[in-house]
C-alpha cells in the first residue's frame, strides 16, 4: 500500500552560521534589559491612552475586578499561587488611596500600574535559550520522526528504521529560497492558517527545514501547564499569551513586547485568525492586534534609520494543508453550537494534563496523512510583494518606497489611526494570499462536492435541518457523484488559471476515479465515523456529515457553491 | 497633532465647471495647480483666466504637464468625469507616490466589463464587476489614501461665492484633516465621514433621482410629486447602497440628501435637464448631442439598474427611468406604473 521511499535531504542551510548571530539569542542575552524596556515603553503608551488620573485610576479598578473574576471563575493549573494575594493587594491600595488627597492618590494609580504591568511582562517574556533550543530542536526532528516511521510501516519497528524522514511527510512547496533571502535582509513575520493544535509544531518544523533561525511567537499559556512541553516552549522562543486576559493593559503590554522584539529584529510568528478554525474555513477575519505592532515596529524602524537603510519587516504568509484534523469532531460542534452565542463561549484548558497532549501527539503523528504547506510570497507591510533583495513592488514591478506610507507633509509621522487603517488592509491582502495559496487536493474536493451534493437534494432544509438528517437518507450513486466530481474539478482548474487557488500535482496526474477513489479515502482518513465512505453497493454516503461540512469548508468562499 | 505644513501647492485635476469651482475654492487658502489634458484648452484658459464661465483665482496655475503637477503637489483633486477616470488615473500613475492623497470630486461608476450590454437578461453586473472612483485609484496607483468630495455643490453657485457646505469622506482621519484645512472657509463649511463607500454611493446614486426629477417637472407635475420622488428615491438608493457596500448614514447626510434635494429641485443640474428634455419629449441622443458637459446619471441609470437586477433590489424609479431613456418606455406610462407599484411599509432600514 505505501510505497517506501529512500528520503532525499532536501534540508536547507541554516541562513545564519551560529546561533551567536541569531536576533533572538541577542535579546535573550540581555533579557533583564528588554523586560525593564516593555515595562518602561508599556507605562509610557499606556499613560497616553488612559491620560488623566481618573481614567487611568478607573481602568485599575476595572481590571483588578476583571482579574478577580478571573482567577474565581476561570482558574487554570499554570496560574501563578499569588495571583489572588497581589490582586487582593491592588484592591487594598486603591481603596487606602481614597482618603488621600489627589495628587497622591495620582502617584498611587501610577505606581500600580507599573506593577501591574511589571507582573505581565514577566510572565509574557520567553526564555529563549540556545543550548535548549538546539537539544529540543533535534529530539522534536529526531522524536517524530521516527514516529512517522512507526506509523507509516504500520509497526513498532519501524520506529528505528531511518528510512522515512518528516521530509517525506511534509511537503513544503512555495517560495522557500525567496524567504531565506528575506530573512537575511530583513525581520520576517510568518502568518500561518491555524487549524489544529499541532501547527506550531508543524510551523517550527518549517522554519528548521528552510534553515532560519529561531523565531518568537506567542503561545497559549495553556500549553505551559505541563513542564515538560513548557520546557520545549520555553526554549523554542514562545512567550505566553493568556487569551483569558483581554484588559487593556495586558493587551498593550503584550503588543509592546511583540513590538520592540520586532524592533530588534526577532523573526516573529502570528496565528492571525487568533484561535483555531473551529468551522474548517480558511481565516476570513483577521485579528489585528499583533498585526498592528509590526506596522508599528516598521515605522520606528523607518523613524529611527536615518541615513542608515531602514531594516524592513517581511510578511509571509503559508498555508497548511491537512487531509486530517484529529480535533475536526470537536470544533465543527463547537462551531455550530457557538455561532449565534459567542458571547457564552468560554475558554476552556483543553490540555490539562502530559498525558492528554502526548496521547494527542501521539495520535497526530501516528495517524496523520502526508500534508503539504505552502509558503507564500514575502510582503510589505502595506501588502505589496517584494522581490529577492527585500524591493516593494507595485502592481507593474516598479520599485516603491514604503516609507513614504508613512508620511505626511514629507515628514514620517506616528499616526494609530492612519496604522489602523493600513493594518486592516494588510489582512483583507493576507486573506485573500490564503485563498491563492491553498492547495487542493483530491480530497477537499471530494468532501466539498458530496456535501454541496447533499445539500442540493434537500434545497428546502436549512444548514442545522440538514446536519439533523438521518444517515440513511445521505446517498449519492457514483454515476452522479462520478460526473458531479469531474465538473468540480474544472472549477478548480479555472480557478487555479486565474491564480486564485493552487492545485495538488495528483490532481493533474491521476484519472478521474482514481482520484475519486484517492479523495473518498483521505477525507478525515482516521475518524471512528467516516465522513465519506463507500457503502456496499459502491455508491457514496457518509457516517458523519458534521465532520464532512467542516473538510467541505475548506473550499468555502470561493464562490464554487453557487454553481 | 499639527506637523509642520509645507507650502507646497494642491493640484487639481479637470478643466469641467466643477474641477474649475474646486480650484478656486481652494485657492482661497492655499496656491493651486490645476492641469487639463487638452493643451490648446489650457493656453486658451491662460489667456483669458477664465475656465468654464468662470473667472480663475489669481493663485491658480495652470499646467498641461501631469508630471509636474505630481512632483509639485502632495495632495491632489481629480475632477474629471468617470468615463475618464480611469483613463486619467492610468497617465498619473507613473507619476504618483505613496505619500500622495488624492481626493477625488466624481459621482460616477467605473465599470469593469467586457460586456457590450450590461443590462443583458441573466447576465447582469455583480458588485465586483463595478468600481467606485476611490477603488479605481487604488486599482490602477500606489496610492492608498483616497477620499472623495460630496455633496450640495452645484459649480455655478459656488462659483458665485454663495455659502455652502461639502463632506470630505475618507477612512484615514488625515485625508480628512487634510481636506478640511484645504478647502474649509467662511464660505464654505466641510464635514468629515469614515464611510468612503458609501458617500460615493450616495453622490452617485443621487443622480438617478434628480433625472426622475426632472422630468417630473418635464411632465408639467408640481412640488406634491417632487416630495414623493425625492422620498422615495432616497429609500431606493439606500437600499441599492447599502448592497454596493456604504452605509445607511452617509445617505441620510449632506452627501445624500443634501445633495439630492439640490440637484432634484435646481435647473442648474444638467441631469435634471437630462430628465426635463425626456419628458418633453426629446430622445436621449439629441440631449447628449447638445450638451456641453457629460451628466453622470445617465450612465448610472444604466449599471444601476444592471446591479439591482443582480441583487434582486427593489427599485422602481430606476427601472421605470431605464425603460424610459433606453427602451422607449412613454414617460407618462412609467409614472402611471410607479403609482400603482405596490410599497406597504414607509420606511424599514432605521
Amino acid at each position: 500500500m505505501l510505497k517506501l521511499k529512500k528520503s532525499r535531504a532536501n534540508v536547507y542551510e541554516p541562513t545564519l552560521p551560529g546561533p551567536e548571530n541569531w536576533p533572538v539569542v541577542r535579546l535573550s542575552r540581555n533579557r533583564k534589559e528588554f523586560i525593564e524596556e516593555v515595562i518602561q515603553e508599556s507605562y509610557h503608551r499606556i499613560k497616553q491612552l488612559r491620560n488623566t488620573p481618573e481614567i487611568l485610576q478607573e481602568e485599575i479598578e476595572i481590571t483588578m475586578f476583571r482579574e478577580r473574576l478571573r482567577i474565581k471563575e476561570n482558574p487554570w493549573k499554570v496560574d501563578p499561587d499569588d495571583e489572588m494575594l497581589f490582586w487582593n493587594g491592588v484592591k487594598n491600595t486603591l481603596v487606602g488611596s481614597l482618603r488621600k488627597s489627589k495628587s497622591k492618590r495620582n502617584a498611587v494609580s501610577e505606581e500600580l500600574l507599573l506593577d501591574i504591568i511589571s507582573r505581565y511582562t514577566n510572565e509574557i517574556a520567553g526564555n529563549f535559550k540556545p543550548s535548549h533550543y538546539r537539544m529540543a530542536r533535534s529530539l522534536v526532528t529526531f522524536g517524530f520522526s521516527r514516529l512517522f516511521n512507526a506509523a507509516r510501516l504500520k509497526s513498532f519497528k519501524g520506529f528505528f528504521k531511518g528510512k522515512l524522514t518528516l521530509q517525506d511527510k511534509i511537503n513544503i512547496v512555495g517560495e522557500n529560497e525567496h524567504v531565506r533571502k528575506l530573512a537575511k535582509i530583513g525581520t520576517i513575520v510568518m502568518v500561518p492558517t491555524h487549524f489544529s493544535n499541532l501547527d506550531s509544531i508543524t510551523i517550527g518544523f518549517v522554519i528548521h527545514t528552510l534553515g532560519l533561525p529561531p523565531f518568537i511567537y506567542g503561545a497559549g499559556l495553556n500549553l505551559f501547564n505541563i513542564s515538560v512541553i513548557a520546557y520545549f516552549m520555553n526554549s523554542l522562543g514562545a512567550y505566553k499569551v493568556d487569551r483569558r486576559k483581554k484588559n487593556m493593559i495586558y493587551l498593550e503590554t503584550l503588543k509592546m513586547y511583540s513590538n520592540l522584539a520586532l524592533q530588534k529584529g526577532c523573526h516573529s510568528l502570528f496565528f492571525p485568525g487568533g484561535t483555531r478554525s473551529r468551522s474548517g474555513k480558511l481565516e476570513s477575519r483577521l485579528k489585528l492586534g499583533l498585526l498592528s505592532t509590526a506596522m508599528e515596529a516598521q515605522r520606528i524602524n523607518f523613524l529611527k534609520a536615518g541615513d542608515v537603510k531602514p531594516r524592513k519587516i517581511f510578511v509571509v504568509p503559508v498555508v497548511l494543508n491537512y487531509n486530517f484534523v484529529l480535533e475536526a469532531v470537536g470544533m465543527i460542534s463547537d462551531y455550530l453550537s457557538q455561532k449565534g452565542q459567542e458571547r457564552y463561549y468560554i475558554e476552556a484548558d483543553q490540555f490539562s494534563s502530559s498525558f492528554k497532549i502526548l496521547k494527542f501527539l501521539f495520535q497526530f503523528f501516528t495517524r496523520s496523512a502526508d500534508m503539504s504547506v505552502s509558503v507564500g510570497r514575502g510582503m510589505d507591510l502595506l501588502g505589496n510583494y517584494v522581490d529577492d533583495e527585500g524591493n516593494s513592488l507595485d502592481r507593474h514591478g516598479n520599485i516603491i518606497q514604503i516609507e513614504d506610507y508613512f508620511k505626511i507633509h514629507g515628514r514620517i509621522s506616528e499616526n494609530p489611526q492612519r496604522e489602523g487603517e493600513y493594518t486592516r488592509m494588510l489582512s483583507d491582502k493576507l486573506v485573500s494570499e490564503y485563498h491563492k495559496l491553498s492547495r487542493c487536493s483530491a480530497s477537499q474536493l471530494a468532501a466539498f462536492t458530496a456535501f454541496e451534493q447533499f445539500r442540493n437534494m434537500y434545497k428546502k432544509l436549512d444548514l442545522y435541518g440538514l446536519l439533523r438528517l438521518p444517515i440513511e437518507d445521505l446517498i449519492i450513486t457514483y454515476e452522479d457523484y462520478k460526473s458531479e466530481y469531474k465538473r468540480r474539478i474544472e472549477q478548480i482548474f479555472g480557478l487555479e488559471k486565474n491564480g486564485k487557488i493552487q492545485v495538488a500535482n495528483h490532481l493533474r496526474e491521476k484519472g478521474l476515479e482514481e482520484l475519486i477513489e484517492m479523495g473518498i479515502k483521505n477525507v478525515g482518513i482516521f475518524h471512528t465515523k467516516r465522513p465519506l465512505l463507500f457503502n456496499k453497493e459502491g455508491n457514496i454516503t457518509t457516517q458523519d456529515l458534521k465532520t464532512l461540512y467542516y473538510y467541505r469548508n475548506r473550499l468555502d468562499g470561493y464562490g464554487l457553491e453557487k454553481n | 497633532m499639527a506637523s509642520r505644513k509645507t507650502n507646497k501647492p494642491v493640484g487639481v485635476i479637470g478643466l469641467g465647471s466643477f474641477g474649475t469651482a474646486v480650484s478656486n475654492l481652494l485657492a482661497r487658502n492655499n496656491p493651486v495647480v490645476l492641469f487639463g489634458r487638452n493643451t490648446e484648452q489650457v493656453l486658451e484658459i491662460k489667456e483669458t483666466r477664465t475656465s468654464s464661465g468662470q473667472k480663475l483665482d489669481p493663485k491658480v496655475e495652470l499646467t498641461n504637464d501631469i508630471e509636474y503637477l505630481s512632483n509639485s503637489c502632495d495632495i491632489i483633486f481629480p475632477v474629471v468625469p468617470s468615463a475618464g477616470f480611469r483613463a486619467m488615473i492610468v497617465m498619473l500613475a507613473p507619476f504618483l507616490k505613496p505619500y500622495h492623497i488624492l481626493i477625488h470630486g466624481t459621482k460616477g461608476f467605473d465599470v469593469n466589463s467586457e460586456r457590450e450590454n450590461i443590462n443583458q437578461e441573466g447576465k447582469y453586473l455583480s458588485r465586483s464587476e463595478v468600481r467606485t472612483m476611490s477603488e479605481v485609484i487604488m486599482e490602477e496607483s500606489v496610492v492608498v489614501r483616497t477620499g472623495c468630495l460630496a455633496g450640495p455643490n452645484l459649480a455655478q453657485e459656488l462659483a458665485e461665492g454663495q455659502p455652502s457646505a461639502t463632506v470630505v469622506a475618507s477612512p484615514f482621519n488625515e485625508v480628512i484633516q487634510e481636506g478640511q484645512r484645504l478647502l474649509r472657509s467662511d464660505l464654505f463649511q466641510v464635514y468629515g465621514s469614515p464611510d468612503l463607500i458609501g458617500v460615493e454611493l450616495s453622490g452617485v446614486l443621487k443622480n438617478i433621482i434628480a433625472i426622475a426629477s426632472g422630468a417630473i417637472s418635464g411632465l408639467g407635475l408640481g412640488e406634491n410629486s417632487r416630495g414623493l420622488l425625492i422620498s422615495r428615491g432616497m429609500v431606493e438608493m439606500i437600499y441599492l447602497g447599502r448592497v454596493l457596500g456604504g452605509n445607511t448614514q452617509a445617505f441620510i447626510g449632506l452627501a445624500g440628501i443634501g445633495d439630492l434635494v439640490t440637484t432634484c429641485t435646481s435647473q442648474l443640474s444638467r441631469n435634471y435637464t437630462v430628465g426635463y428634455r425626456l419628458a418633453k419629449g426629446e430622445s436621449l441622443d439629441e440631449i447628449i448631442g447638445s450638451m456641453e458637459e457629460t451628466a453622470e446619471g445617465i450612465n448610472t441609470v444604466k449599471v444601476a439598474r444592471s446591479l439591482a437586477k443582480y441583487y434582486r433590489v427593489r427599485a422602481p424609479i430606476t427601472e421605470k427611468l431605464y425603460d424610459i431613456m433606453f427602451e422607449g418606455l412613454p414617460p407618462t406610462t412609467a409614472l402611471q406604473y410607479l403609482m400603482k407599484y405596490p410599497f406597504n411599509v414607509d420606511i424599514d432600514f432605521l
